[in-house]
């Protein structure tokens, strides 16, 4: 991705005139550096909302489901709803990395290790609630197919929730393969300038690498290959995940739009968030030279048009809904603006649709202030969207004998602030524990984006490091 | 530590642009190359080098074809010979239900068969710790090393003075 011709028109992706043994000390030094009086008070937080979720969670095994306002015939609240947010937001991550290393995007560097690592704790925190929303949590493996003592029964895989059970288990692991591997060279630098316990603990996670070139051809290789797997898996993941409600009968739910609508919803809620870690981790590990406001930009555009793609997705709905003459589907919509649930349609459209739409301003594109609550909107915009298909279309189906209302119980609110706490705790300790940006991929792009080499600040005349290499992009 | 009980002479340069010179120029001269370090993967290294295309991407592609296999093969055996239920009217070999967990099985196996495999035939693993020729090729250091069995040290001497090395070190490693 280095080298090769840079169209003029390219901003630097690192500021600050950096070399490499600089990118180095910057990306290096969170890790070996005392805890910053934010990152204890942050930790302490955050590990105090997971052990409040922990507690519920214990609370809701221990005494069942029971303690769950879920009822006839609204089967599926909170923890569904939960469950959809948190898999959405872990597709950025996903894409950031494999998409966007797909299409040579080169500013992917400054933020993938960061979002892939956002992946994995978002899909650790979703399958928490598939995990405990069944009740006998303790008989959770009789999901998976293996020769048992039962017949032997198997699972049904005519289910899409089934689907599910594969899918995000495989995403889980895939993901997690795929930062691994970007991991361990980055880990090898760490073990490289540590001692004493440090150095024997990132020596047992750099399994040995030393950087030798066959290693890192290989390493170039398997990386592609998992990027190439990786997004026709985050779009099936999402997708399977739409079929859970696509594949039902009920009006709002059987539409074909939702596997694309889900999947750009995901990826709207995943950059979302994304940002909201961004910009808070720049500020505070003093980033702002690798995490740029282009890579701010550039994220933004994503989120406008997926929100933009999201809210063409709801007006399809509605006009269909009219187009199709149906009077169910039509009551389904006329009833999630203006039925009981009025409230979260309302806040959905205001923070996915509307919302998003300041971002064609570029002055706002490019404020750190506006991209924070942005963020926030958007996420919660999407859990307003998730509620509403969830909750509002249960609560008001075919027969309207079966109509009823569900809010969630404390236990339940505190499972889903609790999984909040667990996202951020494990935010917080790969925030020490590892580089937050990939640095083996930063010196990677470094000829190709700093701002020593290309944009006003460039030298004119280093340009020939760019011609004389005449490597094309892979 | 893993020993080779090799005694290797290489050197240190500070920017890829000299090291890929010098790798072209050792070729060009027949000196066989140990191997090289970097902190980074360096375009046009490996055909630099001359190194031969990984053949992972094969393996890839094997794994998963057994992932697909493992998939539908095992769900068609389950649904039409151990126990076939009729779920909901559909047919008792329902091969559109079937495509969502094959494919996703076709990645879990390519995914984790690769990644196994490029651990495996790096001779990479947690706890393994491989001699290193300098602890800076992580940093910003790129190391070119040739086995004294194959180049004299004169001749290796001279093409490191010739190609720009920084330093020029020899160990037993």
């Amino acid at each position: 991705m280095a080298g090769g011709y840079i169209a003029p028109v390219r901003r630097p992706l690192v500021e600050g005139n950096k070399t490499y043994h600089q990118i180095t000390e910057d990306l290096c030094s969170p890790t070996e550096r005392t805890p910053s009086k934010a990152w204890v008070i942050a930790f302490l937080i955050s590990v105090t909302v997971l052990a409040y979720g922990l507690f519920c969670i214990v609370w809701t095994i221990w005494m069942g489901t029971g303690t769950w306002n879920l009822n006839r015939t609204i089967g599926w609240g909170y923890d569904i709803t939960n469950f959809v947010w948190w898999i959405g937001i872990g597709h950025a991550g996903t894409l950031i990395s494999a998409i966007l290393m797909l299409f040579r995007q080169r500013w992917r560097t400054g933020v993938n290790r960061a979002a892939e690592a956002m992946t994995i704790f978002a899909v650790i925190c979703a399958a928490l609630f598939p995990v405990i929303h069944v009740g006998r949590v303790w008989v959770v493996f009789y999901f998976f197919p293996y020769p048992n003592t039962r017949g032997s029964l198997w699972p049904n895989f005519n289910s899409p929730l089934l689907w599910d059970v594969f899918a995000i288990s495989t995403y889980f692991s895939v993901s997690l393969l795929f930062w691994y591997t970007g991991l361990v060279p980055d880990f090898a630098t760490v073990r490289n300038r540590a001692t004493g316990f440090r150095k024997k603990v990132y020596n047992f996670l750099s399994f040995g690498w030393t950087g030798s070139a066959k290693h890192w051809q290989r390493w170039e290789s398997l990386s592609l290959v998992l990027a190439g797997l990786s997004t026709p898996l985050v779009l099936s993941v999402h997708t399977i995940v739409s079929f859970d409600f696509a594949t039902s009968v009920i009006p709002g739910w059987h539409t074909t739009i939702f596997p694309p609508y889900f999947v750009a919803g995901a990826i709207f809620s995943g950059f979302a968030m994304v940002q909201t870690l961004m910009v808070i981790t720049r500020k505070i590990l003093k980033l702002e030279e690798y995490i740029t406001l282009e890579h701010i930009e550039s994220m933004n555009k994503v989120i406008l048009v997926t929100g933009t793609i999201v809210g063409v997705a709801y007006l399809t709905e509605l006009f269909i809904a009219w187009y199709s003459g149906y009077v169910y589907e039509q009551f389904a919509f006329f009833n999630r603006a203006m039925g009981v649930y009025w409230w979260s349609y309302f806040g959905m459209m205001a923070c996915n649709v509307i919302s998003p739409q300041i971002f064609w301003v570029k002055k706002f594109r490019r404020s750190i202030f506006v991209t924070f609550f942005m963020s926030i909107f958007v996420n919660i915009g999407m859990w307003f969207e998730r509620f509403v298909i969830i909750a509002t279309t249960l609560a008001r189906d075919y027969l309207p004998s079966s109509w009823s209302y569900y809010t969630p119980t404390w236990v339940e609110i505190g499972i889903f602030i609790g999984t909040i706490g667990l996202f951020f705790t494990f935010y917080m300790i790969f925030t020490r524990v590892a580089p937050v940006v990939a640095i083996a991929e930063v010196k990677h792009i470094l000829k190709a984006g700093g701002d020593q080499y290309i944009g006003d600040k460039a030298h004119h005349g280093t340009s020939h490091s760019l011609e004389s290499t005449k490597h094309h992009d892979h | 530590m893993r020993q080779y009980n090799k005694e290797v002479i290489y050197g240190i340069y500070s920017d890829e642009e000299d090291l890929l010179r010098a790798v072209r120029n050792a070729r060009s001269k027949h000196l066989e190359i140990m191997d090289v370090y970097t902190p980074f993967p360096v375009h046009g290294l490996d055909q630099a080098m001359g190194l031969s295309e990984s053949r992972l991407h094969q393996a890839g592609f094997v794994y998963g074809a057994l992932g697909t296999l493992t998939a539908f093969l095992g769900m068609s055996w389950i649904f039409t010979r151990d126990w076939p239920i009729i779920f909901g009217g559909k047919p008792y070999w329902p091969v559109p239900s079937f495509i969502p967990i094959t494919f996703e099985l076709t990645v879990l196996f390519a995914a984790w068969g690769m990644t196994i495999t490029f651990y495996t035939i790096c001779g990479l693993w947690p706890g393994v710790s491989n001699p290193q020729l300098d602890l800076r090729t992580t940093d910003d250091k790129f190391c070119l090393a040739f086995d004294c069995a194959d180049v004299s040290e004169g001749e290796a001497k001279s093409f490191f003075n010739e190609t720009g090395a920084d330093e020029v070190n020899s160990k037993m490693i």
